[in-house]
């Protein structure tokens, strides 16, 4: 059990790749690591469904080197980030922005979530309610106590004239 | 009771409508990507000449400045791109009638004589020719592919960008069109 944990563990963090190469690597680790970070972030715009850190595309690296270099030329990160949704726009960001627009795209699932449960949750009460006894909902005898019943009624209808 | 018809009724009509949106979603294309950069100023840039094109003792081949005065098309290609090779009997013949000055930008060549090859085999129709191996240029403009021609006006903002190669009904029903728009401003 441990060891299938272990290989899952290992098959899991083996898989995610980077396709930056040595040579545009920063030498200044804190740079490079706010390079891979910022990279991350951004969408390929040629293969849509991966980040340029992921991606061979050439227009990829060439975004990478410019990210390495406005970091190196003192850029925050949010700075770098800006200037290129500024060239492309937020469909670039792998993560939508939380704004007007997106407000749908966020709180969306949660809406209809809560709806669903809502729902759910009234549907349970009303069977309940109509589980419980009352006049209209009686509880069934027990086998004992139809017996009884049966013999009332005969013992009844046997004595009246 | 009518309500509760109504409830179940609900998310099959939700589905219904989401159902739309992305039977009409999967008509389009994601690599089509609308421009932001429509409406606002040339970045400043300066990409380096092509080898062999005479330059006119310019330092650049092609910069931000030069499309200050005049409204002109930007046309971003390659000698890798299929689709450049379609357009590009189109561009000849508008260099040819001369009804608008068309700038280059030589995106990502391997080497520094495949642009100037396939511009002597093909035909030049550009007027100005930037060698662009670092896609500075290309980011400048926000493109993702090639072939993309962008319209910019005697102010040097961008008006108007075509994905995909240029023909002669794009030209004529909304490039030209614009260009005339721009020039009477």
């Amino acid at each position: 059990m441990i060891r299938l944990l272990i290989v899952a563990l290992i098959l899991v963090t083996g898989t995610t790749g980077h396709a930056v190469e040595p040579e545009e690597m920063l030498d200044d680790p804190m740079l490079e690591k706010r390079a891979r970070d910022i990279s991350a972030e951004l969408r390929c715009l040629v293969c849509q469904n991966q980040s340029i850190d992921d991606s061979d595309a050439q227009l990829a690296k060439d975004l990478r080197v410019l990210v390495r270099d406005r970091l190196t030329r003192g850029e925050s990160d949010e700075e770098v980030m800006s200037y290129i949704v500024s060239r492309y726009g937020d469909f670039v960001l792998l993560k939508p922005p939380f704004n007007a627009s997106t407000y749908v795209l966020w709180i969306g699932p949660v809406v209809i979530a809560g709806i669903g449960l809502f729902v759910m949750i009234m549907t349970f009460r009303r069977q309940s309610a109509s589980a419980r006894p009352s006049e209209n909902n009686p509880i069934p005898l027990s086998a004992t106590e139809q017996n009884r019943l049966n013999m009332l009624l005969k013992s009844e209808n046997s004595s009246n004239p | 009771m009518l309500s509760r018809r109504l409830i179940f009724l609900l998310p099959v009509g939700i589905f219904a409508i989401v159902a739309v949106y992305f039977a009409v979603g999967l008509t389009k294309d994601p690599h089509r990507l609308p421009s932001v950069l429509i409406n606002t100023p040339v970045e400043e840039f300066q990409l380096p000449p092509i080898k062999g094109r005479p330059n006119e003792g310019r330092v650049w081949g092609l910069e931000s400045l030069d499309f200050r005065g005049e409204v002109a098309l930007l046309n971003v290609f390659g000698s890798w791109c299929i689709a450049c090779k379609i357009e590009h009997p189109f561009l000849m013949s508008l260099k040819q009638s001369g009804d608008v000055p068309i700038h280059g930008i030589d995106w990502r060549e391997p080497d520094a004589d495949a642009g100037p090859r396939w511009l002597k085999r093909e035909g030049d129709p550009y007027t100005l020719v930037g060698d662009d191996p670092e896609s500075r240029g290309a980011i400048a403009f926000g493109v993702t592919g090639a072939p993309e021609t962008f319209v910019v006006d005697k102010q040097g903002i961008i008006r108007y960008k075509h994905i995909g190669p240029l023909d002669p009904d794009v030209w004529a029903d909304t490039i030209y069109p614009l260009i005339q728009d721009l020039r009477g401003q």
